[in-house]
């Protein structure tokens, strides 16, 4: 197809667009809401997920080594655990640095009355943090078939807590957002529809010329992915500007709440979101107008 | 040009709207369809034009047979056949200019070859002045001028009007039959669906007369019959 008729095709989809004020500002403000929803959605989940994440690194599952170990042996098991997929770092604590941090934790004051003796100096270990709690089982359970293990300690409902509530924010937000999409899909397909039906005596003549089928349907998937993509760019523009503000908001009025929301900047959310965003309202716009158009314009 | 073999169409409520028809139009030939309604004359047009398909027999036009014709060629078939209806189907938001040239760009003609097309054509049937008129702006007789510019600047060698005088008054009605003639001179293969008695008696051309979807007299220099 040459240049000149695709710019024709594209001019006729903008027309259309114009010609049909009202059901496409109606279809633009539809998808607006739904990339809306979807992307405070996407930015409290990413949020939460982040503040999980967060979480989840501060999980450990802390290794105890038998009585008359050799170094070596620890060694040996550390680097066993570390190989680990599911292990994202491992950190080693002395018999010496966990009583010092029991005596500065825990004794305050009271720690100078042990003189020099330490009461942990069979309690050296390793605390072993995950990159995925869900596996903290399958961990333990490798790690306790290692010789020289003699006893672990697991965060077992902490790990299971966390990754329940990551699945189910997961799921929950995408059956609203599949369910809102739904409904832009909807409207796009009926403002299309109703734009074929304006447009049906030129149709006919397009096909009785010998139009292509692309040329005649190509102005109606224009007009549809036109309405997916303005229908995107809005609400990311909102987005980007309430972000920071509902933001600041809650760590002004929730300040106690400082020390675990950590949230991202926009900048990290938009990253990602941009190219989501925008694809889903090409891909609402094409999919709705690709229906309608494979229904009504049977060419 | 055009060649029909016991051509039958049956649509679904039963009868046939065509009959075993058969006949042969010859390139550069002039024709007049005539008949009464329910004759069969617009299933054969819709035939001609693929709209439809015959349920037995074979057409044959410009060496393609319509008959076993593939979806995705109909489009480059149909750029064989100019069309000019009885209700001009002009685009009514567009101007003459932009109606010409439509049926170009619809068919990926190069946007400066249009520029050259569409006022030589609209000078060939009289109305190269009138180009930024919009439809409404013009006579009956100038909206089916603007539309045979557009059925004949794709160039085809066959053209196909259906009652094209039928909302036009007798002076319009004969401008639109010389301008006609006048393509058929240039070698366009012109096929006229018309009840106008007065015009295809005086036109002195092949006339073809249908009657419940067979033919009933095929007359070279012929004269309307009255089917009475």
């Amino acid at each position: 197809m040459r240049i000149s008729t695709l710019f024709y095709t594209l001019q006729q989809g903008i027309k259309s667009i114009f010609r049909n004020k009202v059901f496409s500002l109606a279809t633009v403000a539809t998808i607006s809401a739904c990339i809306f929803l979807f992307g405070i959605f996407y930015a409290v989940m990413v949020n939460f997920q982040n503040i999980i994440h967060q979480a989840e690194s501060g999980v450990a599952v802390t290794v105890f080594f038998d009585k008359d170990i050799s170094d070596q042996r620890i060694e040996e098991i550390g680097q066993e655990i570390s190989m680990r997929a599911e292990v994202s770092r491992i950190v080693f604590v002395s018999a010496e640095q966990a009583w010092a941090d029991f005596k500065d934790e825990y004794l305050g004051e009271y720690a100078d009355t042990f003189g020099d003796d330490n009461p942990l100096e069979d309690d050296a270990n390793y605390e072993v943090y995950l990159s995925d709690v869900s596996m903290q089982e399958q961990l333990v359970e490798y790690i306790t078939s290692l010789q020289g293990v003699k006893e672990i300690h697991k965060s077992a409902n902490v790990a299971n807590t966390l990754s329940v509530a990551n699945s189910l924010v997961s799921y929950v937000s995408l059956a609203i957002i599949l369910i809102l999409f739904a409904v832009s899909i909807f409207l796009i397909s009926n403002t299309v529809a109703i734009g074929i039906s304006v447009r049906r005596e030129e149709i006919a003549i397009m096909k009785l010329i010998g139009a292509t089928d692309f040329v005649v349907r190509s102005p109606f998937l224009f007009e549809g992915i036109i309405l997916g993509l303005v229908g995107a760019a809005i609400p990311l523009i909102i987005i980007y500007y309430i972000y920071n503000k509902a933001i600041g908001y809650v760590i002004q009025e929730f300040a106690v709440l400082n020390s675990i929301l950590a949230f991202l900047p926009v900048e990290q959310i938009f990253y990602t979101l941009v190219p989501i965003a925008l694809i889903l309202g090409v891909g609402i716009g094409f999919l709705g107008s690709a229906i309608t158009v494979r229904r009504h314009l049977r060419v | 040009m055009i060649l029909l073999e016991d051509v039958v169409k049956t649509y679904s409520s039963g009868s046939p709207a065509l009959n075993g028809i058969s006949l042969n139009i010859d390139a550069g030939e002039f024709v007049f369809i005539v008949g009464d309604s329910g004759s069969g004359k617009s299933t054969l047009i819709k035939l001609l034009l693929r709209e439809l398909k015959p349920t037995s027999g074979h057409i044959i036009v410009n060496n393609t047979d319509v008959t076993r014709l593939r979806h995705g060629r109909i489009p480059k078939y149909r750029r064989n056949i100019g069309c000019v209806f009885q209700d001009f189907r002009l685009l009514k938001d567009r101007n003459v200019y932009e109606n010409v040239a439509f049926a170009q760009r619809v068919v990926s003609v190069p946007g400066r070859e249009i520029k050259r097309n569409v006022p030589q054509v609209l000078s060939t049937v009289g109305l190269a002045e009138k180009y930024s008129s919009k439809p409404r702006e013009l006579s009956g007789g100038e909206q089916q001028r603007v539309a045979v510019a557009r059925a004949i600047i794709n160039k085809p060698p066959i053209l196909l009007a259906d009652e094209p005088t039928g909302n036009l008054d007798p002076k319009n009605s004969w401008d639109i039959m010389k301008l006609l003639e006048k393509i058929n001179r240039n070698g366009t293969t012109v096929l006229v669906v018309t009840h106008n008695r007065e015009i295809v008696n005086a036109m002195q051309k092949r006339v073809i007369t249908m009657k419940k979807g067979v033919i009933l007299a095929d007359q070279e220099k012929g004269e309307y019959i009255d089917e009475d």
